[in-house]
């Protein structure tokens, strides 16, 4: 029991800081040489592994492993320092081919600020507008996360070699473009972040979405988006309202997670979601975020999301929800612009506020709609507001239509027994 | 601009005596130096030497066990940089911070031959 917690420790451990050691390293060695600070941080943690097996974890284990990892580094650069591999010619880079300044210079590359910093410019690097948001995610979860290649493969339910093609492009681009950790400021920091932010919700929606039933993996990514996100709100150059309001409706979310699925697997609707197990420490967090969150004067479309997810968590029934509200913020939402799904959950949060009546009316409205009308969802949400108005024939026609527009069988599954319920009663 | 080779005398035996915290705070200044040095483009390289050296004299027949010169005339290192003037190549080794131990700093132009 003793060395399993032991092990569940250094892998949490391990997964936090050779994102971090790496984006020192990448800043150390240049951008070409991604592999070879990898390789280091691999170096590092085997090393931990071996002394550790015998002396115990040390008090500073983190700075354990930076001390190796700046060791290694040391020890690489002087024995490489007339090769090719290092692009010494940055007047900062320079002062590592001298003894008189190499320790010192490597030393300041290790203070605690510092490697903050690279680890946010790592992330900002990783979300260059030219790589694709696949391979962002993918690189981030790989360089930053500390997932290993299979791991990666099995949150996007594919294949390892997939995978490694993705991350050698990445890191091509890289090579090619001379990218160097670093946190941009004023405006490019702004619309970076922005970036940042849609690539953090995108990996927290890949944990968090029933696309896959491997619940550990899961829990590992919905874990890694909040400690990305953390670290934004952790240095005075990134905490911006949005990136409160995106931790506030992923705490809000993740809060939910362990309802969101029955023993069998199979999906749970938040009308049927056991609430008493909703993580109240998750709750009050996500809360304690929208705090901060509402005291910049910018609302972003997290701030949104997180009003609605609010409204459901501490709401202590589904009945009970504050519906009035969620439309509200529907409202808000649609009057920046029109979002055919939003458009679609504003009818839904309509239908429970005043019923399946004006309900029908909206979706009416929207029924040529090019995206909704292929959206499964759109004739799932239409066969139930017909199921509300006891309009069997048209409610069971429309659930026969969602079922042909997914390909998802979990879905398919949870809407023939829809179906099947109706012939029942 | 031409190069110059910065000839660094003395100061050792004070750093042996140094305590670690001293030392780094030491070489947190010769960082900042060289830094600047290289900031403007000046620095092409350097390095300290050890103590230990052999020295060969009378036309190579004979080698004694240490450097010719020792205590404050031993060389402790050297730096080349690029200036315009041996002025200029001064003005820049103004701030050595070994200048705080007693180290001499020879400034000499690298020849054309």
């Amino acid at each position: 029991m003793e060395s399993h917690a032991v092990h569940t420790k250094i892998d949490h451990l391990f997964r936090q800081e050779s994102g971090k050691m790496v984006s020192v390293l990448v800043n150390i060695f240049g951008s070409s040489n991604i592999e070879l600070a990898e390789d280091v941080v691999q170096n590092t943690l085997i090393k931990a592994l071996e002394v550790w097996k015998y002396k115990g974890i040390p008090d500073n284990p983190a700075g354990w492993l930076y001390r190796v990892a700046r060791n290694n580094a040391l020890d690489i650069i002087r024995r490489e320092k007339r090769s090719e591999l290092f692009d010494f010619s940055d007047p900062k880079r320079q002062l590592l081919t001298s003894e008189y300044t190499l320790p010192t210079v490597l030393n300041n590359f290790w203070e605690t600020d510092q490697i903050e910093d690279d680890f946010l410019g790592m992330m900002f690097a990783c979300c260059h507008p030219d790589i694709s948001k696949e391979n962002q995610v993918t690189f981030i979860l790989k360089t930053l996360c500390g997932f290993s290649t299979k791991e990666v493969a099995r949150s996007f339910i594919t294949t390892e070699e997939f995978i490694s093609k993705r991350i050698y492009r990445t890191k091509e681009h890289f090579r090619k473009h001379q990218i160097y950790p670093t946190i941009p400021t004023g405006e490019e920091l702004e619309s970076k972040l922005g970036v940042i932010c849609s690539v953090i919700y995108l990996m927290f929606n890949e944990g968090y979405s029933a696309t896959h039933n491997d619940m550990k993996v899961r829990e590992e990514i919905i874990s890694q988006a909040l400690f990305l996100g953390k670290a934004l709100l952790d240095n005075k150059k990134t905490c911006y309202p949005e990136v409160y309001a995106l931790m506030a409706v992923m705490c809000f979310h993740s809060a939910r997670l362990k309802s969101r699925s029955s023993a069998t697997d199979e999906q749970v609707l938040l009308a049927h979601q056991d609430r008493t197990v909703w993580n109240i420490e998750l709750i009050n967090l996500g809360l304690s975020y929208l705090v901060e969150a509402n005291k910049g004067n910018r609302i972003s479309m997290y701030h949104y999301e997180a009003f609605i997810a609010r409204e459901h968590c501490i709401s202590p029934t589904y009945e009970s929800t504050n519906w009035q509200t969620i439309l509200s913020v529907y409202d808000q939402m649609l009057s920046h612009k029109f979002d055919p799904i939003i458009y679609l959950n504003r009818t839904l949060a309509l239908m429970e506020a005043e019923g399946p009546k004006k309900a029908l009316v909206e979706m009416k409205k929207v029924a040529e709609n090019k995206h909704l009308k292929k959206y499964y969802l759109y004739h799932s949400a239409l066969g139930e507001i017909y199921l509300r108005l006891n309009n069997k024939t048209n409610a069971k026609r429309c659930l026969k239509e969602a079922i042909s527009f997914t390909n998802s069988s979990a879905e398919k599954a949870f809407l023939e027994k829809k179906i099947n319920a109706i012939k029942l009663s | 601009m031409k190069e110059f080779l910065y000839i660094i005398r003395g100061g050792q035996e004070k750093m042996i005596d140094a305590s670690p915290e001293y030392l780094q705070e030491h070489m947190q200044q010769w960082s900042e130096w060289m830094g600047g040095i290289a900031e403007k483009g000046q620095l092409v390289g350097g390095q300290p030497l050890e103590y230990a050296g052999k020295t060969l004299i009378e036309s190579g027949t004979k080698i004694i066990d240490r450097p010719l010169a020792e205590g404050k005339e031993l060389v402790g290192g050297y730096i080349i940089v690029k200036a315009e003037n041996l002025d200029e190549a001064c003005e820049l080794a103004k701030g050595c911070p070994g200048f705080a131990h007693g180290t001499t700093l020879e400034v000499r132009e690298l020849a054309a031959m």
